[in-house]
């Protein structure tokens, strides 16, 4: 990576980057998020409207916060943005990091006070 | 459980809730088209990369040796209120995902095992991980034209479930029919975890 700023990072947008970016190449070939677990179906929204670009945020860490508008499934953000699920999460990661998304992971079966929940996605269901 | 993301505007509503359910079953028995008939959009495609890491990670001699794996899940939203959302993944159809099962498994709340009677034995897999797991599920026998029909107890037997496990006919193309299939997951689910619960106090 360079530490030129901006001028530098848009060299690398669209066509330039090239057709295939490999996954690692994203994460700058990190594998794990620097915070966070992020299941599939931990639920994302971003706490801002936009972020300005700054060292560490490329573009598709911009990219999860406009999806993150409206809130996204860990899962639902990999296919959007159509790379792997643990790209996805040390991108996140990076976010969390930063405050800029917030997220809630879901709570276990066990965890559940009572039966609530289970009503609920079976009324849910019978109403669609 | 608030860990104060303070940047959050003080208005805004909590996160909701997500559960998810499985559907699996073996290779082309109707698992994404189900998830599609019940979802609020088409079917989305996630993808997990697996580096399978070889022997002496070190040794040069080894990199030519190293693969990946690209793991496809299709999977679709319901959105049941505000504050509940339902997430429906398909599992990988081979048997040598394991791994990615054991992710997708993780705190679902129920799954359904799909099974076609023209190759019943494609499931059995399915019903001994989550068996073994203790995930409840159900089996939807899905109909396809030109298979033969069984009775509900001949699939049972057939499969040698255990009495409580609900067995049911759908047609995972039609919407009613997968929600019904849904509901009875639900239920079913709702009743081993009150059995569970009732156990572990009783002792």
């Amino acid at each position: 990576m360079t530490v030129q700023g901006e001028s530098a990072d848009h060299q690398w947008v669209d066509d330039h980057a090239g057709p295939v970016v490999r996954p690692y190449a994203v994460t700058r070939g990190r594998a794990r998020p620097v915070t966070g677990t992020f299941d599939l179906i931990s639920l994302v929204t971003a706490t801002r409207a936009e972020v300005t670009p700054e060292v560490g945020i490329g573009p598709e860490h911009l990219a999860i916060v406009g999806l993150c508008q409206r809130i996204q499934s860990v899962a639902e953000i990999a296919a959007h943005l159509d790379l792997p699920v643990g790209t996805i999460r040390v991108l996140l990661g990076d976010l969390a990091a930063r405050s800029l998304v917030q997220v809630r992971e879901p709570q276990t079966t066990a965890g559940l006070p009572d039966n609530s929940i289970f009503e609920a996605v079976i009324n849910g269901l019978r109403a669609l | 459980m608030d860990y104060g993301h303070s940047d959050r505007p003080a208005g805004a509503p909590p996160l909701p809730t997500a559960i998810k359910i499985l559907v699996a079953g073996g290779f082309g028995v109707g698992k994404t088209t189900m998830v599609g008939a019940v979802s609020e959009t088409r079917p989305l495609r996630t993808e997990e990369v697996l580096t399978e890491s070889g022997v002496g990670i070190d040794d040069l001699s080894g990199v030519e040796g190293k693969t990946t794996t690209t793991v496809a899940m299709d999977f679709g939203r319901i959105t049941i209120s505000d504050d509940l959302v339902l997430y429906l993944f398909g599992t990988p159809g081979q048997d040598r995902f394991w791994f990615v099962w054991d992710e997708l498994a993780l705190g679902a709340i129920g799954a359904v095992v799909l099974a076609d009677t023209r190759r019943l034995a494609d499931c059995f897999p399915s019903i001994d991980y989550f068996e073994g797991r203790g995930t409840p599920f159900v089996v939807a026998v899905n109909c396809f034209e030109g298979a033969r029909s069984y009775r509900l107890d001949e699939v049972q037997t057939a499969l040698n479930l255990d009495p409580g496990v609900p067995v049911l006919l759908c047609d995972a193309r039609q919407r009613e029919s997968s929600k019904e299939v849904l509901v009875t997951l639900m239920e079913h689910a709702m009743k081993t975890r009150e059995a569970r619960r009732r156990a572990a106090g009783g002792n």
